[in-house]
């Protein structure tokens, strides 16, 4: 009894101050014009594309399938990495926006909050998108967000080093571990890729641990072991350089663009720093397999998008209109060659890689790409911070990879 | 509070002007309190709204499982110590409580011994002073997060400044890894975090030596006290009670400290740089366990509540004295 006054006053307290700086971000004209206004007629829409080229892309789209349902749209875009305080504060205060884009690793997070409801019962057709892709957005069997385009990282070479040094992209781990030691030359490294102590580090670490048969429920194990001695071994001969533990990947890319490394690990969403410098000529393989032929597993990326739970039915349906509008092939098409992602639809990947045809190693994947959620679900953050704790102290904290794995796993 | 001001209003606001004398005295009398009251009401309300509020909010968030659930739902069961158990029991807790230590202290000595250097120097007065003192006070204006993006760039082991110009010295072969290594990133973090605290004692200290009166010097001279005599027997106990302000708001604001921390090393590599705040930011803000991250916040505020009572008692025996 005393607990349920408490947490009801709290709650209100919450709200209020929640609401604060709504409030005073409103006083001061935001750039979303109007946020508060709850007209029939009108989905407020939020996501985190606040820089080009995703902004203008996104915007175009939303306001295209907006004027195709007879909606206007309220849009308002927030810095990345404030998206989820702000689905936080919008959940206490009761204020989600009628359509909310996610990370995709996120999604069954907030699903398990009760935030969102689930797309099957508002008629959303979900067909041709890659499994692997709806499993991230599946909650307890129910598919919570439909995620249009995604991308994943492959392997950047500079074709003018490679080539000057006699060395062809490396397929395997132990051409990579040769090719590293080879382009390891002056202040050049041969290889680059972030280890750094947060969710990024681990997202890079992925696709050599589950391509081993390394995974995330237990990593305490042998093909995980192999994995991180493949990434220690490469720093550990120098052809690594010690800043990988504090590299993001927008770091990794700066070292790469400025000849720092030779090959590097990273995204599709480089290729606009990449492409600006001069004289830089560069390659996309996918990530070396553990043996010749042996197949690569990697995480995907990329946003998803979900219909809040607002108690308001009838917009709950406009909006999971707007979503499937969204998700249509022509926007899957149009937003792949526009932000350097690829369709979550593999029957689509033609029609972007015959323009872009940088986006192949990315393409190529997408069927065998595998969701960060789709073993642990909500339970994923715990598992992908053991992951980059025993990165880091077997790279750096002077511990051997099974020591430092076995004590992560164990907490 | 409304209904407080209310009855003081028509007097206020238009005075009649037929009130006998004596009861003129009485309302005058109330008017004035209901004026202190008024002056009054707007502090407390702004303390317990925002000091009050937060840290009652975070003491009890500490017994919570508060969760991302949580604020759907409003659901925050009760679960006791459980969360202190969690912090506790981590391995990262006994690392993060020693860092802090290592760094509060690292970072006050330094900072302190700095400060103090710089604040006995300027003390002199000679050309352009004034300008270099106010140049001193830079470090305070840089926002933090350029700040430590600009040393991470200084202190890169391959390509940074710092590393180039020890490369230059002759016969001096070494490139460490100030921000990689284990064991030099937290003396890094330090040495940063009194770079950003010598304005800070060193303006308070300076407005210390000002207060002391120049004859005591003049006096002393004629003893035979200069120099470090001087310093030994005037200037350090007149500045005493200066110096324990500046060590006590200085402990106080050190072991809170978290975008220092954050922006160069994020509490890594392999948490060597990891603090108690930097630790109960990291399961609230990115873990989403918001009820250890309150238990370590809590512990955080106890160990602050130490000195913030040291601090207290040594204020009020200088004001006694």
């Amino acid at each position: 009894m005393a607990r349920r006054g408490t947490t009801g006053r709290a709650r209100g307290a919450i709200a209020a101050l929640a609401a604060l700086p709504l409030v005073l971000g409103a006083c001061g004209g935001g750039s979303g014009g109007g946020s508060a206004e709850a007209s029939a007629d009108t989905l407020r829409v939020l996501d985190y594309y606040n820089s080009d080229p995703n902004a203008t892309l996104w915007n175009t789209a939303i306001e295209a399938c907006g004027e195709q349902i007879g909606m206007k749209i309220d849009r308002e875009a927030v810095p990345g990495e404030t998206l989820i305080q702000k689905v936080l504060q919008q959940s206490s205060s009761k204020t989600l926006p009628d359509v909310l884009m996610l990370d995709n690793p996120d999604v069954q997070q907030i699903a398990e909050s009760g935030a969102l409801a689930p797309l099957d019962d508002l008629g959303i057709d979900s067909s041709g998108v890659a499994e692997g892709v709806l499993k991230a957005s599946t909650y307890e069997g129910k598919l919570y967000a439909l995620q249009p385009v995604t991308n994943t990282i492959a392997l950047f070479y500079n074709k003018k080093v490679l080539e000057a040094a006699g060395v062809t992209p490396p397929t395997t781990w132990d051409e990579l571990k040769a090719a590293a030691a080879t382009l390891t030359v002056g202040d050049q490294y041969g290889f680059a890729m972030s280890n750094i102590n947060t969710y990024e580090g681990t997202w890079q670490f992925l696709p050599f641990m589950w391509s081993n048969g390394g995974s995330e429920t237990d990593i305490d194990t042998p093909e995980t072991a192999a994995a991180l001695q493949l990434v220690k071994d490469l720093l550990d001969a120098g052809s690594l350089s010690q800043s990988t533990v504090t590299w993001s990947q927008a770091d990794v890319a700066d070292q790469f663009a400025a000849g720092n490394a030779a090959m590097m690990v990273n995204g599709p969403w480089n290729f606009g720093t990449l492409d600006v410098v001069e004289g830089l000529e560069y390659g996309i393989v996918p990530i070396p397999a553990p043996t010749a032929g042996g197949t690569v597993v990697s995480p995907f990326g990329g946003e998803a998008w979900a219909v809040p739970q607002t108690g308001d039915e009838e917009k709950q349906k406009k909006a999971a209109e707007l979503v499937q509008c969204l998700n249509s092939d022509e926007n899957e098409v149009t937003i792949s060659l526009g932000t350097g992602t690829v369709p979550t639809k593999p029957e689509l990947a033609g029609q972007v890689t015959s323009k872009n045809p940088n986006l192949q190693a990315f393409a190529d994947q997408v069927p065998d790409l595998r969701a960060r959620t789709g073993e642990l679900g909500p339970e994923w953050p715990d598992a992908a911070t053991k992951i980059y704790t025993a990165v880091q102290n077997a790279l750096v904290g002077g511990m051997t990879p099974q020591d430092a794995l076995a004590q992560a796993q164990n907490g | 509070m409304g209904e407080l001001v209310t009855p003081g209003r028509p007097g206020t606001l238009s005075t009649p002007p037929a009130v006998p004398p004596a009861e003129r005295g009485g309302s005058h009398k109330l008017r004035t309190r209901l004026v202190e009251v008024a002056f009054i009401v707007p502090a407390v309300v702004y303390l317990l709204l925002f000091f009050g509020y937060p840290v009652v909010k975070n003491i009890v968030m500490g017994f919570q499982e508060y969760t991302t659930k949580t604020f759907f739902t409003g659901e925050a069961p009760w679960v006791g110590l459980a969360n202190y158990r969690t912090v506790v029991g981590d391995a990262i807790f006994d690392r993060s409580v020693l860092n802090t230590l290592l760094f509060t202290a690292g970072s006050i000595a330094g900072q302190f011994a700095l400060g103090l250097a710089i604040a006995l120097f300027f003390h002199k007065r000679f050309a352009l002073s004034g300008v270099l003192r106010s140049l001193i006070l830079l470090p305070w204006l840089i926002p933090m997060i350029a700040g430590t993006a600009v040393w991470r760039w200084i202190l890169d082991a391959d390509n940074g400044a710092l590393n180039r110009i020890l490369s230059a010295v002759p016969g001096l072969d070494l490139s460490p890894n100030w921000l990689t290594s284990t064991s030099l990133a937290l003396v890094a973090v330090i040495g940063v975090n009194i770079w950003l605290g010598i304005p800070f004692n060193m303006t308070i200290l300076y407005g210390g030596l000002q207060e002391i009166p120049e004859e005591l010097y003049e006096a002393g001279a004629l003893d035979g006290a200069t120099g470090w005599r001087a310093f030994r027997h005037i200037t350090w106990p007149l500045l005493r009670p200066v110096v324990t302000v500046v060590l006590v708001l200085g402990v106080v604001y050190t072991l809170k400290v978290l975008d220092v921390i954050l922006g160069l090393t994020n509490g890594g590599p392999a948490n060597s740089t990891q603090t108690i705040s930097t630790f109960s930011y990291d399961m609230s803000f990115r873990q989403f366990d918001f009820g250890a991250g309150a238990a370590l916040g809590n512990i955080l505020i106890v160990i602050s509540l130490v000195f913030a009572v040291v601090y207290l008692r040594l204020n009020r025996r200088a004001v006694d004295e």
